[in-house]
Protein backbone atom coordinates (compact mmCIF):
# COMPACT_ATOMS: atom_id res chain seq x y z
CA UNK A 1 0.00 0.00 0.00
CA UNK A 2 1.47 3.39 -0.94
CA UNK A 3 1.97 6.17 1.63
CA UNK A 4 -0.56 8.29 -0.24
CA UNK A 5 -3.21 5.59 0.12
CA UNK A 6 -2.49 5.21 3.86
CA UNK A 7 -3.00 8.97 4.35
CA UNK A 8 -6.35 8.81 2.67
CA UNK A 9 -7.37 6.10 5.10
CA UNK A 10 -6.23 8.12 8.11
CA UNK A 11 -7.99 11.32 7.04
CA UNK A 12 -10.89 10.43 4.83
CA UNK A 13 -12.46 12.70 2.23
CA UNK A 14 -15.44 14.96 2.93
CA UNK A 15 -18.31 15.65 0.54
CA UNK A 16 -18.90 19.28 1.50
CA UNK A 17 -16.81 21.57 3.65
CA UNK A 18 -13.30 22.95 4.01
CA UNK A 19 -9.89 21.36 4.30
CA UNK A 20 -7.13 23.33 6.01
CA UNK A 21 -3.90 21.86 4.72
CA UNK A 22 -0.21 22.57 5.40
CA UNK A 23 -0.68 23.54 9.05
CA UNK A 24 2.61 23.24 10.97
CA UNK A 25 2.18 20.01 12.98
CA UNK A 26 2.86 21.76 16.29
CA UNK A 27 0.16 24.40 15.66
CA UNK A 28 -2.69 22.08 14.81
CA UNK A 29 -4.44 22.17 18.19
CA UNK A 30 -4.10 25.95 18.32
CA UNK A 31 -5.99 26.13 15.01
CA UNK A 32 -8.66 23.82 16.44
CA UNK A 33 -8.98 26.07 19.48
CA UNK A 34 -9.12 29.47 17.73
CA UNK A 35 -11.80 28.20 15.35
CA UNK A 36 -13.73 26.61 18.25
CA UNK A 37 -13.78 23.33 16.34
CA UNK A 38 -13.91 21.44 19.65
CA UNK A 39 -17.45 22.82 19.96
CA UNK A 40 -18.41 22.08 16.34
CA UNK A 41 -21.38 19.75 15.91
CA UNK A 42 -20.58 18.12 12.56
CA UNK A 43 -17.62 15.90 11.54
CA UNK A 44 -14.11 17.24 12.11
CA UNK A 45 -11.15 15.14 10.99
CA UNK A 46 -7.77 16.04 12.41
CA UNK A 47 -4.52 14.60 11.15
CA UNK A 48 -1.11 15.54 12.45
CA UNK A 49 2.54 14.59 11.95
CA UNK A 50 1.78 13.65 8.35
CA UNK A 51 4.83 13.81 6.13
CA UNK A 52 5.07 16.86 3.91
CA UNK A 53 7.60 17.77 1.23
CA UNK A 54 7.41 21.44 2.22
CA UNK A 55 7.40 21.26 6.02
CA UNK A 56 8.70 17.82 6.94
CA UNK A 57 5.70 17.25 9.21
CA UNK A 58 2.33 18.85 8.68
CA UNK A 59 -1.17 18.88 10.06
CA UNK A 60 -4.49 18.80 8.23
CA UNK A 61 -8.03 19.55 9.38
CA UNK A 62 -11.17 18.65 7.46
CA UNK A 63 -14.40 20.29 8.59
CA UNK A 64 -17.64 19.00 7.16
CA UNK A 65 -20.25 21.55 6.04
CA UNK A 66 -18.17 24.50 7.15
CA UNK A 67 -17.17 27.44 4.95
CA UNK A 68 -15.00 29.90 6.86
CA UNK A 69 -15.68 33.63 7.04
CA UNK A 70 -13.02 36.29 6.53
CA UNK A 71 -12.36 36.84 10.25
CA UNK A 72 -11.85 33.11 10.71
CA UNK A 73 -9.54 32.93 7.70
CA UNK A 74 -7.52 35.82 9.16
CA UNK A 75 -7.24 33.97 12.45
CA UNK A 76 -5.88 30.88 10.70
CA UNK A 77 -3.37 32.99 8.77
CA UNK A 78 -1.95 34.38 12.02
CA UNK A 79 -1.29 30.90 13.43
CA UNK A 80 -0.49 29.05 10.19
CA UNK A 81 0.49 31.66 7.60
CA UNK A 82 1.51 29.04 5.01
CA UNK A 83 -1.67 26.99 5.22
CA UNK A 84 -3.92 26.30 2.25
CA UNK A 85 -7.71 26.37 2.43
CA UNK A 86 -9.48 23.96 0.12
CA UNK A 87 -13.21 24.43 -0.34
CA UNK A 88 -15.03 21.23 -1.29
CA UNK A 89 -18.49 20.93 -2.71
CA UNK A 90 -19.88 17.57 -3.74
CA UNK A 91 -16.43 15.92 -3.46
CA UNK A 92 -15.00 18.46 -5.94
CA UNK A 93 -12.41 21.11 -5.11
CA UNK A 94 -14.13 24.38 -5.99
CA UNK A 95 -11.59 26.81 -4.53
CA UNK A 96 -8.02 26.72 -3.23
CA UNK A 97 -6.89 29.66 -1.15
CA UNK A 98 -3.24 30.21 -0.29
CA UNK A 99 -3.31 32.11 3.03
CA UNK A 100 -1.60 35.44 3.49
CA UNK A 101 -1.08 37.48 6.63
CA UNK A 102 -3.10 40.66 6.12
CA UNK A 103 -1.49 44.12 6.60
CA UNK A 104 -4.10 45.06 9.19
CA UNK A 105 -6.05 42.98 11.65
CA UNK A 106 -9.36 44.10 13.10
CA UNK A 107 -11.39 42.62 15.95
CA UNK A 108 -9.91 39.12 16.35
CA UNK A 109 -6.75 39.86 18.34
CA UNK A 110 -6.63 41.12 21.93
CA UNK A 111 -4.03 43.71 22.99
CA UNK A 112 -1.54 42.31 25.52
CA UNK A 113 -1.21 45.68 27.29
CA UNK A 114 -3.59 45.58 30.29
CA UNK A 115 -3.62 49.40 30.38
CA UNK A 116 -4.65 49.70 26.72
CA UNK A 117 -7.97 51.50 26.29
CA UNK A 118 -9.24 48.56 24.18
CA UNK A 119 -9.07 46.39 27.30
CA UNK A 120 -11.04 48.93 29.33
CA UNK A 121 -13.81 50.12 27.01
CA UNK A 122 -15.73 48.20 24.41
CA UNK A 123 -13.62 49.09 21.38
CA UNK A 124 -12.95 47.04 18.29
CA UNK A 125 -9.22 46.22 18.35
CA UNK A 126 -7.05 47.19 15.42
CA UNK A 127 -3.45 46.08 14.77
CA UNK A 128 -0.92 46.77 12.08
CA UNK A 129 1.39 43.95 11.02
CA UNK A 130 4.92 45.27 11.60
CA UNK A 131 6.75 42.02 10.80
CA UNK A 132 5.49 38.79 9.25
CA UNK A 133 8.34 36.46 10.19
CA UNK A 134 8.27 36.20 13.16
CA UNK A 135 4.84 37.75 13.45
CA UNK A 136 4.87 41.15 15.18
CA UNK A 137 1.78 43.33 15.60
CA UNK A 138 1.43 46.94 16.75
CA UNK A 139 -1.72 48.13 18.49
CA UNK A 140 -3.20 51.13 16.66
CA UNK A 141 -4.33 52.63 19.99
CA UNK A 142 -1.65 52.09 22.66
CA UNK A 143 1.15 51.65 20.05
CA UNK A 144 2.67 48.67 21.91
CA UNK A 145 4.16 45.96 19.73
CA UNK A 146 3.65 42.30 20.50
CA UNK A 147 4.84 38.94 19.25
CA UNK A 148 2.72 36.85 21.58
CA UNK A 149 -0.69 36.80 19.88
CA UNK A 150 -3.82 36.39 21.98
CA UNK A 151 -7.23 36.09 20.39
CA UNK A 152 -10.44 37.75 21.60
CA UNK A 153 -12.62 35.23 23.41
CA UNK B 1 3.49 75.29 4.02
CA UNK B 2 1.36 72.43 5.34
CA UNK B 3 -2.17 73.18 6.40
CA UNK B 4 -2.63 71.80 9.90
CA UNK B 5 -6.25 72.93 10.26
CA UNK B 6 -8.33 70.19 11.84
CA UNK B 7 -5.36 67.84 12.28
CA UNK B 8 -5.18 65.80 15.49
CA UNK B 9 -1.93 65.55 17.43
CA UNK B 10 -1.94 62.20 19.21
CA UNK B 11 1.51 60.74 18.62
CA UNK B 12 4.75 62.44 17.58
CA UNK B 13 4.74 60.38 14.38
CA UNK B 14 1.46 62.04 13.31
CA UNK B 15 3.40 65.12 12.16
CA UNK B 16 6.20 65.30 9.60
CA UNK B 17 9.54 66.97 10.21
CA UNK B 18 8.34 69.95 8.14
CA UNK B 19 5.17 70.24 10.21
CA UNK B 20 7.23 70.25 13.44
CA UNK B 21 9.45 72.99 12.10
CA UNK B 22 6.39 74.97 11.07
CA UNK B 23 5.01 74.77 14.63
CA UNK B 24 8.38 75.76 16.11
CA UNK B 25 8.54 78.79 13.85
CA UNK B 26 5.03 79.79 14.82
CA UNK B 27 5.93 79.31 18.50
CA UNK B 28 8.76 81.81 18.17
CA UNK B 29 6.22 84.34 16.83
CA UNK B 30 4.07 83.81 19.91
CA UNK B 31 7.09 84.13 22.16
CA UNK B 32 7.62 87.64 20.78
CA UNK B 33 3.95 88.50 21.23
CA UNK B 34 2.17 85.97 23.44
CA UNK B 35 -1.09 87.88 23.90
CA UNK B 36 -3.07 87.89 20.67
CA UNK B 37 -6.88 87.57 20.79
CA UNK B 38 -7.04 85.42 17.67
CA UNK B 39 -9.11 82.63 19.23
CA UNK B 40 -11.69 84.89 20.89
CA UNK B 41 -14.55 83.13 19.09
CA UNK B 42 -13.31 79.63 20.02
CA UNK B 43 -14.02 77.27 22.88
CA UNK B 44 -11.24 74.93 23.99
CA UNK B 45 -12.21 71.90 26.08
CA UNK B 46 -9.50 70.95 28.55
CA UNK B 47 -10.44 67.53 29.88
CA UNK B 48 -8.07 65.91 32.34
CA UNK B 49 -9.03 62.43 33.45
CA UNK B 50 -6.06 62.33 35.81
CA UNK B 51 -4.34 65.09 37.76
CA UNK B 52 -1.65 67.18 36.09
CA UNK B 53 -0.57 70.60 37.21
CA UNK B 54 2.01 71.74 34.72
CA UNK B 55 0.54 70.48 31.46
CA UNK B 56 -3.02 71.56 32.23
CA UNK B 57 -2.03 75.06 33.36
CA UNK B 58 0.27 75.45 30.37
CA UNK B 59 -2.49 74.55 27.90
CA UNK B 60 -5.08 76.68 29.65
CA UNK B 61 -2.68 79.61 29.89
CA UNK B 62 -1.91 79.26 26.15
CA UNK B 63 -5.64 79.19 25.29
CA UNK B 64 -6.38 82.18 27.51
CA UNK B 65 -3.54 84.24 26.04
CA UNK B 66 -5.11 83.71 22.62
CA UNK B 67 -8.50 84.86 23.92
CA UNK B 68 -10.21 81.44 23.76
CA UNK B 69 -12.79 80.37 26.34
CA UNK B 70 -11.74 77.27 28.25
CA UNK B 71 -14.19 74.69 29.55
CA UNK B 72 -13.45 71.29 31.08
CA UNK B 73 -12.51 69.42 34.19
CA UNK B 74 -9.37 68.50 36.05
CA UNK B 75 -10.87 66.03 38.43
CA UNK B 76 -12.87 63.19 36.89
CA UNK B 77 -14.27 62.30 40.33
CA UNK B 78 -16.56 65.32 40.01
CA UNK B 79 -17.97 64.36 36.59
CA UNK B 80 -20.47 61.90 35.15
CA UNK B 81 -17.57 59.45 34.66
CA UNK B 82 -18.13 58.66 38.30
CA UNK B 83 -21.60 57.52 37.25
CA UNK B 84 -20.04 55.09 34.80
CA UNK B 85 -20.20 57.11 31.58
CA UNK B 86 -17.99 55.68 28.83
CA UNK B 87 -15.11 57.62 27.29
CA UNK B 88 -16.98 57.38 24.00
CA UNK B 89 -20.02 59.21 25.35
CA UNK B 90 -17.99 61.82 27.23
CA UNK B 91 -15.99 62.69 24.12
CA UNK B 92 -19.06 62.84 21.92
CA UNK B 93 -20.70 65.23 24.36
CA UNK B 94 -17.60 67.42 24.84
CA UNK B 95 -16.97 67.70 21.11
CA UNK B 96 -20.42 69.18 20.64
CA UNK B 97 -19.54 71.91 23.19
CA UNK B 98 -16.12 72.91 21.85
CA UNK B 99 -13.89 73.66 18.84
CA UNK B 100 -10.86 71.72 20.10
CA UNK B 101 -10.26 69.10 22.78
CA UNK B 102 -7.11 68.91 24.89
CA UNK B 103 -7.13 65.63 26.74
CA UNK B 104 -5.11 63.71 29.30
CA UNK B 105 -6.11 60.18 30.23
CA UNK B 106 -4.51 57.43 32.34
CA UNK B 107 -5.08 54.70 29.73
CA UNK B 108 -2.71 54.05 26.82
CA UNK B 109 -4.40 54.73 23.51
CA UNK B 110 -7.29 56.74 24.98
CA UNK B 111 -6.35 59.85 22.99
CA UNK B 112 -6.27 58.01 19.65
CA UNK B 113 -9.67 56.54 20.40
CA UNK B 114 -11.05 59.94 21.44
CA UNK B 115 -9.83 61.45 18.15
CA UNK B 116 -11.84 58.83 16.27
CA UNK B 117 -14.99 59.59 18.26
CA UNK B 118 -14.71 63.39 18.37
CA UNK B 119 -16.06 65.66 15.65
CA UNK B 120 -13.44 68.31 16.53
CA UNK B 121 -9.62 67.95 16.58
CA UNK B 122 -7.94 66.41 19.63
CA UNK B 123 -4.54 67.26 21.13
CA UNK B 124 -3.09 64.52 23.31
CA UNK B 125 -1.83 65.94 26.61
CA UNK B 126 -0.61 62.50 27.70
CA UNK B 127 -2.22 59.05 27.43
CA UNK B 128 -0.96 56.74 30.15
CA UNK B 129 2.61 55.63 29.50
CA UNK B 130 2.18 56.01 25.74
CA UNK B 131 2.59 59.50 24.24
CA UNK B 132 2.93 63.13 25.31
CA UNK B 133 3.68 64.84 22.00
CA UNK B 134 3.50 68.48 23.14
CA UNK B 135 6.27 67.79 25.69
CA UNK B 136 8.41 66.56 22.83
CA UNK B 137 7.62 69.65 20.76
CA UNK B 138 8.54 72.02 23.58
CA UNK B 139 11.78 70.08 24.07
CA UNK B 140 12.57 70.54 20.38
CA UNK B 141 11.75 74.24 20.62
CA UNK B 142 14.03 74.63 23.65
CA UNK B 143 16.88 72.81 21.91
CA UNK B 144 16.49 74.82 18.73
CA UNK B 145 16.33 78.09 20.60
CA UNK B 146 19.38 77.49 22.79
CA UNK B 147 21.57 75.82 20.17
CA UNK B 148 20.61 77.99 17.20
CA UNK B 149 19.31 74.96 15.31
CA UNK B 150 18.50 71.28 15.65
CA UNK B 151 21.07 69.66 13.37
CA UNK B 152 24.20 67.67 14.31
CA UNK B 153 23.94 67.96 18.10
CA UNK B 154 25.30 65.75 20.91
CA UNK B 155 22.22 64.92 22.96
CA UNK B 156 22.84 63.38 26.38
CA UNK B 157 20.02 61.76 28.36
CA UNK B 158 20.41 60.87 32.02
CA UNK B 159 18.49 58.77 34.56
CA UNK B 160 15.47 56.60 33.88
CA UNK B 161 15.83 55.85 30.19
CA UNK B 162 13.85 52.64 30.39
CA UNK B 163 10.43 53.90 31.42
CA UNK B 164 10.63 57.60 30.53
CA UNK B 165 8.30 58.20 27.58
CA UNK B 166 9.70 61.75 27.23
CA UNK B 167 13.18 60.53 26.34
CA UNK B 168 11.88 57.88 23.95
CA UNK B 169 9.86 60.46 22.03
CA UNK B 170 12.72 62.94 22.00
CA UNK B 171 15.11 60.34 20.58
CA UNK B 172 12.59 59.57 17.85
CA UNK B 173 12.18 63.26 17.00
CA UNK B 174 15.93 64.09 17.13
CA UNK B 175 16.68 61.21 14.76
CA UNK B 176 15.35 63.56 12.07
CA UNK B 177 18.20 65.98 12.78
CA UNK B 178 21.34 63.86 12.62
CA UNK B 179 21.88 63.81 16.38
CA UNK B 180 24.46 61.70 18.22
CA UNK B 181 23.01 60.23 21.41
CA UNK B 182 24.70 59.62 24.76
CA UNK B 183 22.76 57.60 27.32
CA UNK B 184 23.72 57.68 31.00
CA UNK B 185 21.77 55.32 33.24
CA UNK B 186 22.09 52.57 35.81
CA UNK B 187 22.10 49.07 34.35
CA UNK B 188 18.45 48.49 35.38
CA UNK B 189 17.17 51.59 33.59
CA UNK B 190 18.97 51.44 30.26
CA UNK B 191 17.38 52.69 27.04
CA UNK B 192 15.15 49.91 25.56
CA UNK B 193 16.59 48.01 22.62
CA UNK B 194 13.67 49.04 20.36
CA UNK B 195 14.72 52.71 20.72
CA UNK B 196 18.39 51.89 20.12
CA UNK B 197 17.41 49.84 17.09
CA UNK B 198 15.53 52.84 15.71
CA UNK B 199 18.69 54.99 16.03
CA UNK B 200 20.76 52.36 14.19
CA UNK B 201 18.12 52.02 11.48
CA UNK B 202 18.31 55.77 10.92
CA UNK B 203 22.09 55.40 10.39
CA UNK B 204 22.92 57.31 13.58
CA UNK B 205 25.16 56.57 16.59
CA UNK B 206 24.52 56.15 20.30
CA UNK B 207 26.86 55.56 23.23
CA UNK B 208 26.04 54.22 26.69
CA UNK B 209 27.65 55.25 29.99
CA UNK B 210 27.18 54.69 33.67
CA UNK B 211 29.29 57.67 34.73
CA UNK B 212 27.77 61.16 34.32
CA UNK B 213 31.16 62.96 34.42
CA UNK B 214 32.22 61.22 31.18
CA UNK B 215 29.69 63.08 29.02
CA UNK B 216 30.04 66.62 30.41
CA UNK B 217 32.80 67.93 28.05
CA UNK B 218 31.07 67.30 24.72
CA UNK B 219 27.31 67.43 25.39
CA UNK B 220 25.25 70.18 23.73
CA UNK B 221 22.17 69.23 25.74
CA UNK B 222 21.97 67.28 29.01
CA UNK B 223 18.42 66.03 29.40
CA UNK B 224 17.90 64.97 33.03
CA UNK B 225 15.00 62.75 34.11
CA UNK B 226 13.47 61.82 37.42
CA UNK B 227 13.66 58.22 38.57
CA UNK B 228 10.03 57.45 39.36
CA UNK B 229 9.28 55.47 42.49
CA UNK B 230 6.02 54.10 41.04
CA UNK B 231 7.92 52.26 38.30
CA UNK B 232 9.59 49.87 40.74
CA UNK B 233 7.91 46.80 42.13
CA UNK B 234 10.87 46.28 44.46
CA UNK B 235 11.36 49.25 46.84
CA UNK B 236 14.93 48.15 47.59
CA UNK B 237 15.84 48.43 43.95
CA UNK B 238 14.39 51.96 43.88
CA UNK B 239 16.39 52.93 46.96
CA UNK B 240 19.54 51.65 45.29
CA UNK B 241 19.20 53.68 42.09
CA UNK B 242 17.18 56.76 43.10
CA UNK B 243 20.12 59.00 43.87
CA UNK B 244 22.60 57.61 41.39
CA UNK B 245 22.81 60.73 39.24
CA UNK B 246 22.76 64.10 40.90
CA UNK B 247 23.84 66.96 38.71
CA UNK B 248 25.37 69.85 40.65
CA UNK B 249 27.26 72.97 39.63
CA UNK B 250 30.65 71.36 40.36
CA UNK B 251 29.91 68.42 38.02
CA UNK B 252 29.27 70.87 35.18
CA UNK B 253 32.85 72.20 35.24
CA UNK B 254 34.44 71.84 31.83
CA UNK B 255 31.17 71.72 29.88
CA UNK B 256 30.64 73.57 26.60
CA UNK B 257 29.76 77.24 27.22
CA UNK B 258 26.60 76.81 25.12
CA UNK B 259 25.50 73.61 26.87
CA UNK B 260 22.01 73.63 28.42
CA UNK B 261 20.43 71.37 31.03
CA UNK B 262 16.83 70.38 30.31
CA UNK B 263 14.35 68.49 32.48
CA UNK B 264 10.65 67.73 31.86
CA UNK B 265 9.94 68.64 35.55
CA UNK B 266 9.01 68.13 38.27
CA UNK B 267 12.51 67.48 39.58
CA UNK B 268 13.14 65.87 42.91
CA UNK B 269 16.84 65.94 43.71
CA UNK B 270 18.49 64.93 40.44
CA UNK B 271 19.44 68.55 39.70
CA UNK B 272 20.92 70.33 42.72
CA UNK B 273 19.54 73.83 43.28
CA UNK B 274 23.01 75.32 42.82
CA UNK B 275 22.68 74.54 39.10
CA UNK B 276 19.68 76.93 38.91
CA UNK B 277 21.97 79.96 39.13
CA UNK B 278 24.40 78.77 36.44
CA UNK B 279 24.01 79.86 32.80
CA UNK B 280 23.44 76.20 31.91
CA UNK B 281 20.10 75.81 33.67
CA UNK B 282 17.25 76.00 31.18
CA UNK B 283 14.47 73.84 32.68
CA UNK B 284 12.24 76.67 33.86
CA UNK B 285 12.43 78.51 30.52
CA UNK B 286 11.79 75.11 28.91
CA UNK B 287 8.49 74.86 30.81
CA UNK B 288 7.65 78.43 29.81
CA UNK B 289 8.35 77.57 26.16
CA UNK B 290 5.59 75.00 26.49
CA UNK B 291 3.03 77.80 26.49
CA UNK B 292 4.28 79.23 23.15
CA UNK B 293 4.41 75.80 21.52
CA UNK B 294 0.86 75.03 22.69
CA UNK B 295 -0.32 78.42 21.43
CA UNK B 296 1.23 77.61 18.05
CA UNK B 297 -0.44 74.20 17.96
CA UNK B 298 -3.88 75.48 18.90
CA UNK B 299 -3.69 78.36 16.42
CA UNK B 300 -2.52 76.08 13.59
CA UNK B 301 -5.04 73.33 14.33
CA UNK B 302 -7.90 75.84 14.59
CA UNK B 303 -6.79 77.29 11.27
CA UNK B 304 -6.15 80.86 12.37
CA UNK B 305 -2.40 80.82 11.67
Amino acid sequence: MSNERKKELVVSAIDNGTVIDHIPANEIYKVVKILNLDQYNDEVLIGTNLSSKKFGKKGIIKVKNKFFEETEVNKISLVAPNATLIVIKDYEVVEKIQLNIPQEIKKIVKCINPNCITNIEEIETYFKVVDKEPLKLQCHYCEKTMTNIRFEE
Amino acid sequence: MANLKGKNLISITDYTKEEYLQILELASEFEKQPKQPILSDKVVASIFFEPSTRTRLSFESAANMLGARVIGFSNPAATSLQKGESLHDTIQMVSSYSDLIVMRHPRDGAARYASEVASVPVINAGDGANQHPTQCMLDLYSIQKTQGGLDNLNITMVGDLKYGRTVHSLVQAMCNFNATFHFVSPEELKMPSSVKMHIKNMGLEYYQYTNLEDVIPFSDIIYMTRIQRERFSDPLEYERVKDCYILDAATLKGCKPTMKVLHPLPRVNEIATDVDKTPYAYYFQQAQNGVYVRQALMAAILGVK
